[in-house]
């Protein structure tokens, strides 16, 4: 069972009171994008053994979206932030890096 | 190989069993091999045993980071069915469904094949209108399924409550043919038969690389060394990400813990396998008398083959209303496998960027009872480069808009 906190309410609660999103920070490839880039924009994910950055949502909560950081080999959550950025922050990504030393994620690292 | 049968039983008897011998090797592996299978599961075994059968390629490593049949061999709820909606679905998975029935005498080991019918229940209208749609495309299929009346069910299955007042039993789609296996006997006869073959199956040997001669596959790197090849096939279900990821392509695939529990043994109550999608949990009794429940998937990624104990309630609480028995059985043990989620819920059986190597992967929830028909089409694709089972499966689909939406018939449960 993950752990989760929810970065604007601040509760701290159990996974069955947050839903999962899927990936984080996709960037979206719309009209006018090569069919490469809109293929990988539509299908292809990342499916890391380790870190991975997902979107989450406090469903039975205060209802917001928001970004975590968590280990899918040991389910470890790393830490939770907010959703209106495009990249981890640097602060969560150093805190990774002491437990996943040469962590890599897309092209965060 | 020595075969076995009824006189060799016989035989064994009259000599204190000590005659029989191993069911495989353990070779260490050669510098070099025609064709590397990675994964030694079903799919992978009988993508095996079928390069040999029909392609005579025989020159074959089977590579396997933990035991044969470890993985979600081991761990599925081994039901078997082939009512799918799509044609090239049907294809496959009626062809599947067909091999298992001669595989016992095919393989010279008994799989426990067990036709015993499959309902998946209609417990909503939409359910209702989707079965019926499925039976009439099964029937221009040639798959033999039927929508059948509640009560029809009843007489299936006499420990059904019909009634029940938040999810009732409208009908069901019956396919009689479906039905279960054992799974660990699929993987082991497989392996025996390969083995007799001369291929090479390698255990606890783990893939650390794949490597490539310009834009062609050479080999892998493995915990026992490099090892050679022509052509490489990736069939390893939850980790295919990982060894994409090593051959330098990437993959429309999500990896979720999806997670199964047996009550204790009880005495025969129900000899049909039931299927409730609506509720997420299907049921069938082993030959033990255990009840053998799957649920629901996890919704996040995840790699470490256990699931949440909150699916496990959901499981059972709605298993409660549609069996109200099971709610005095104690459950004896849980376990989950790491499945390989597609956006369409259909495999990927497909070439890849990379010249020679071979991907079979995607079978989501599914996957057991696809295992002959997989290997099937997986050996003639990497015979031939190409085979009608798999066409329609191929890793452009995507790209393509060729999607094979199976998600009502395989997206919730198996």
């Amino acid at each position: 069972m993950l752990i989760l906190e929810c970065p604007y309410c601040g509760v701290t609660g159990e996974e069955t009171e947050f839903h999962g999103g899927g990936e984080a920070h996709i960037k979206r490839f719309g009209p006018g994008s090569s069919d490469d880039d809109f293929h990988d924009y539509l299908f292809t994910r990342e499916n890391p053994f380790g870190v991975h950055f997902e979107r989450w949502r406090h469903v039975s909560g205060c209802g917001k979206w928001f970004h975590a950081a968590r280990c899918t080999k040991t389910l470890e959550v790393f830490g939770t932030y907010s959703a209106q950025t495009t990249e981890p922050p640097s602060d969560l990504r150093a805190a990774i890096s002491d437990k996943r030393p040469g962590w890599t994620w897309r092209e965060f690292s | 190989m020595k075969r076995y049968s009824a006189f060799a039983i016989a035989r064994e008897a009259a000599r204190y069993h000590s005659g029989w011998e191993r069911a495989w090797r353990s070779p260490e592996p050669k510098r070099k091999y025609d064709v590397i299978i990675v994964g030694a599961g079903g799919h992978g075994l009988a993508t095996a045993y079928y390069l040999g059968k029909n392609f005579g390629i025989t020159n074959v490593a089977v590579i396997e980071k933990g035991w044969l049949g470890g993985g979600n061999t081991g761990r599925n709820t081994t039901i078997i069915r082939s009512n799918y909606l799509q044609d090239p679905s049907a294809a496959i998975y009626e062809k599947s469904r067909s091999l298992y029935e001669t595989m016992s005498q095919d393989l010279n080991y008994n799989v426990m094949f067990s036709p015993r019918g499959v309902i998946m229940l209609a417990q909503t209208h939409h359910e209702v209108r989707g079965y019926q749609r499925t039976a009439h495309a099964n029937a221009l299929q040639g798959v033999t399924t039927e929508f059948i009346t509640p009560q029809k069910v009843k007489e299936l299955v006499p420990i059904i409550n019909l009634a029940g007042p938040r999810y009732p039993v409208l009908g069901g789609l019956w396919q009689a043919r479906g039905g279960t296996a054992r799974h660990d006997a699929v993987a082991w006869g497989y392996a025996r038969a390969c083995s007799d073959m001369g291929m090479d199956i390698i255990q606890k040997c783990e893939v650390t690389g794949v490597r490539r001669d310009g834009g062609r596959v050479a080999g892998v790197d493995t915990t026992k060394g490099p090892i050679d090849c022509d052509k490489l096939g990736i069939v390893v279900a939850g980790h295919s990400g990982v060894l994409a990821d090593m051959a330098g392509f990437r993959l429309p695939i999500e990896s979720v813990a999806l997670q199964a529990l047996v009550s204790e043994p009880i005495k025969p109550c129900m000899d049909v396998v039931v299927m409730a999608n609506t509720v997420h949990g299907y049921m069938s009794q082993s030959d033990k008398g255990e009840m053998v429940i799957g649920g629901g998937a996890d919704g996040y990624n995840n790699y470490t083959q256990r699931g949440s104990f909150h699916h496990i309630e959901e499981t059972v609480r709605a298993l409660i209303e549609t069996f109200p028995m099971v709610s005095r059985l104690k459950m004896l043990r849980q376990w989950g496998g790491i499945v390989d989620m597609t956006g369409d819920r259909s495999p990927i059986l497909s070439k890849t960027p990379v010249d020679g190597v071979f991907i079979n992967c995607g079978w989501g929830t599914g996957g057991f009872k696809a295992i002959p028909g997989s290997g099937w089409g997986m050996a003639e694709l990497i015979a031939k480069g190409r085979s009608p089972l798999t066409d329609a499966f191929s890793l452009d689909r995507f790209k393509e808009g060729r999607f094979i939406d199976e998600s009502v018939a395989a997206g919730v449960a198996h």
